[in-house]
């Protein structure tokens, strides 16, 4: 801890015996080393004490936990006093799947878990190798057949009735999957010495990052169908990826831009001096290192689409928000939303803390 | 990426006058602008196909047609009977409101939470990371869903909450006590903008002067002087009331003082908590990235503790700060976009009925752009003229 505070203390902390009981010790360092230091402390203790018994009453002790389905009269009764987790059991399947079949949600699940994995094989540093894109094309694809169906055996199901967890999954991996080959190719336009490739780049990226993804949204859901040729109808679902794909891309090519900055001109002239053309010169010596400078921001980006994914719910696409938003409209439980809100922030703060950990783990240890 | 075997060594061409790297560049610049212009052609000639099969006339010429949306809650007058237009200016008024102010709690909130991650108690240091990670997290769109839905949950007008005499907090909103403005009393806020004005304007000619010959020479009269006492002579001059407006129940509704509507504060609630998780941890590495010797360089001259942090470890931490805060401030700015999702009209909600009332999808989103690129334009050109201000003189 650098020092804002402790600095006028530093004195007075080496004159003092360094004996005694070692929990007192530290807790004189670290929480009672002045007046000022003790009075905060024990007013955030009382804040703190306050805030979790409320908590613990409310959330633990007064809590609802199962009720016989479909009624929720004792939540009603706890109403004000306790929480309602009843909520949770009973309308679990439709926040994490949607309105996917019913009998046939284990697809979805499964998808769930191959996303998990294709994550952990990606942070495995040892797998940092042209290998890793044969596997996210492969996951990718197996994703996509559990998903539709209609071969091996599986029942076809159309992407409207897809909701939930996999479909959040899927626009933010998809994004970052068709995002990154583009935001490549755009931030090496940018660095182009080509007039015209260069300011059509700049114009891109400029564009997309000056405005909000609700409009590039809007523009999705309602402008598409206009740019088509008349009879030619994307599904919704496949038009928001597009959006968060363009998105994505102009964000990702900045990350990359930066990574790029950071290759030292002499590997370029290296590279020059070898006579290797432009793309085997970016593909062989610059990308690669430009990249591995970049994979933190690339984390932390991924982590922003994660959660900016969950504006779909403003063009009525169902993502995990929007399956929970729907789920608390059936009257009986419609005064249980608070409830729902945690346990799905609760599912985004899993991945998201995660992966910020990842990211944070990385530049530890690349920051050597 | 390994590389193959060995390449044999280019072999070399002639093309006339142009060496191979300049055909090569024109090659690939036609080949991408060709692309570009014949996918925008294409789009272009079915928006117009589709946009006269469906008979909607295309400009701008709707804006000057009867709105006729409710806009609740704006600090400009607009009726119903008012024009699209108008209902545009009053969405593009309500999202600066809510910018501009959560930019400046944003900030603040962000400021103690980040200095409060370097402290040295403990507790509070754990608390603040704690704050950050937790919000950073959680999608802001669930956030303010939660936010909304906690503020529907409060209880009605007649039995609101009274934190504080004079401020209550139920389902309409939050209602504080006010001061009627005025043009009496913009008046005498124009005269302390001017004294601030000049008084900046003499501290820098003061500061000049304490260059040129190391003597200091006192700002502070002229601070009183000029924002203190001029706004209060103005005040007095011109009899201007400072007579505070408090709200009282009547009925089932507050009248007086000044009331932020649920889905305002809802909104202005979830940008300043999310983003201040952010500007916190800029903060945090801002004051971290002064090197320790500038700490104890100034401690060895026996600087004041005010002093050190004003004069030695801001300046050289808001070099670091400043360039992330700018994206900062501009993503709250286009994440107010998310007031659609609660019905507070901001711009982007307002074009949302105009597409769904009149069918005019492209003017309405192009308003949209042309605003936020304004607005994003606007906060660039102002934290880059800062950051170049606080910059590094390298000699």
């Amino acid at each position: 801890m650098t020092a804002i505070t402790d600095m006028p203390e530093a004195p007075r902390a080496a004159r003092r015996p360094q004996m005694g009981n070692p929990v007192l010790r530290w807790l004189r360092t670290n929480l009672f080393s002045s007046v000022p230091n003790a009075i905060l402390t024990v007013v955030l203790l009382a804040v703190l004490a306050k805030g979790v018994i409320s908590f613990v009453q409310w959330g633990i002790a007064n809590a609802v936990w199962l009720t016989p389905a479909n009624d929720s009269s004792a939540c009603r009764a706890a109403r004000g006093v306790g929480a309602c987790w009843a909520i949770i059991p009973e309308k679990y399947r439709f926040i994490l799947f949607g309105t996917y079949p019913f009998d046939e949600q284990w697809r979805p699940a499964l998808s769930v878990l191959l996303f998990i994995a294709l994550f952990y094989l990606s942070t495995r540093r040892a797998l940092w190798r042209r290998e890793l894109a044969y596997i996210w094309i492969g996951a990718l694809a197996l994703i996509s057949v559990l998903m539709w169906g209609g071969v091996l055996g599986l029942s076809f199901v159309s992407q409207d009735r897809w909701g939930g967890l996999p479909v959040t999954l899927i626009l933010a991996t998809f994004g970052l999957a068709f995002g990154f080959p583009l935001g490549i190719l755009v931030a090496l336009g940018r660095r182009s010495k080509l007039p015209a490739i260069r300011s059509l780049s700049v114009l891109y990226v400029e564009l997309i990052r000056g405005v909000p993804l609700v409009s590039l949204l809007f523009m999705a859901s309602v402008m598409f169908p206009l740019f088509m040729p008349s009879g030619f109808n994307i599904d919704k679902l496949l038009r928001a990826q597009i959006a968060i794909i363009l998105f994505a891309g102009a964000y990702l090519a900045e990350v990359i831009r930066g990574g790029l900055q950071a290759v030292p001109r002499g590997q370029y002239e290296a590279a020059d001096a070898l006579g290797l053309s432009y793309w085997r010169k970016h593909r062989l010596i610059v990308l690669p290192q430009a990249i591995r400078h970049v994979i933190p921001p690339l984390v932390n980006t991924f982590i922003a689409f994660f959660k900016d994914t969950s504006l779909v719910l403003i063009i009525g696409i169902f993502d995990l928000l929007t399956t929970a938003k729907t789920a608390i409209i059936d009257p009986a439980w419609q005064q249980f939303s608070v409830e729902v809100y945690i346990f799905v922030a609760a599912i985004y703060f899993v991945f998201c803390f995660a992966m910020s950990r990842y990211s944070r783990s990385l530049e530890a240890t690349s920051g050597r | 990426m390994t590389s193959d075997s060995p390449r044999p060594p280019p072999r070399r061409r002639f093309f006339g006058a142009w060496g191979r790297r300049e055909l090569q560049g024109l090659f690939w610049q036609v080949l991408v602008v060709g692309i570009a212009v014949g996918v925008i052609a294409f789009l272009w000639s079915n928006t117009v196909t589709n946009l006269s099969a469906r008979r909607i006339t295309t400009g701008f010429a709707f804006l000057g047609r009867e709105a006729g949306m409710p806009i609740a809650d704006s600090w400009l007058s607009y009726n119903p009977r008012d024009t699209y237009l108008w209902a545009f200016v009053v969405g593009v008024a309500n999202t600066l409101r809510v910018a501009v102010i959560g930019i400046v709690l944003a900030t603040i909130l962000g400021t103690l939470i980040g200095i409060s991650r370097l402290s040295a108690n403990w507790l509070l240091s754990r608390l603040a990371a704690v704050y950050v990670e937790t919000l950073r997290d959680i999608p802001l769109l669930l956030q303010l869903l939660f936010w909304y839905v906690l503020m529907q949950a409060l209880p009605a007008a007649r039995a609101a909450w009274r934190p504080i005499e004079g401020v209550f907090l139920s389902n309409r909103g939050l209602i504080l006590p006010a001061i009627p403005i005025g043009s009496p009393q913009l008046w005498v806020l124009g005269a302390t903008v001017l004294g601030l004005a000049v008084f900046y304007m003499i501290r820098r000619w003061l500061i000049a002067q304490q260059m040129r010959d190391g003597k200091p020479r006192p700002a502070w009269p002229f601070a009183v002087g000029l924002i203190v006492a001029l706004p209060a002579l103005v005040s007095v001059l011109l009899g201007v009331s400072w007579k505070i407006e408090w709200p009282e129940l009547r009925g089932f509704n507050f009248v007086g003082g000044l009331t932020l509507a649920p889905e305002y504060f809802a909104l202005l609630i979830a940008l300043v908590t999310y983003t201040s998780a952010f500007i916190a941890e800029i903060v945090r590495s801002g004051i971290q990235s002064v090197p320790r010797g500038q700490w104890d360089a100034a401690n060895a001259l026996g600087l004041r503790r005010s002093f050190m942090l004003r004069q030695i470890i801001l300046p050289q931490a808001l070099r670091v700060i400043v360039p992330p805060m700018t994206s900062q401030y501009l993503n709250l700015t286009k994440n107010s976009s998310l007031a659609v999702a609660i019905g507070y009209q901001d711009v982007v909600s307002v074009a949302n009925t105009t597409l769904n009332q009149t069918g005019q999808a492209i003017e309405a989103i192009a308003l949209i752009m042309a605003v936020f690129l304004t607005i994003s334009l606007g906060i660039s050109f102002f934290m880059n003229w800062y950051n170049a201000r606080i910059a590094l003189v390298e000699r």
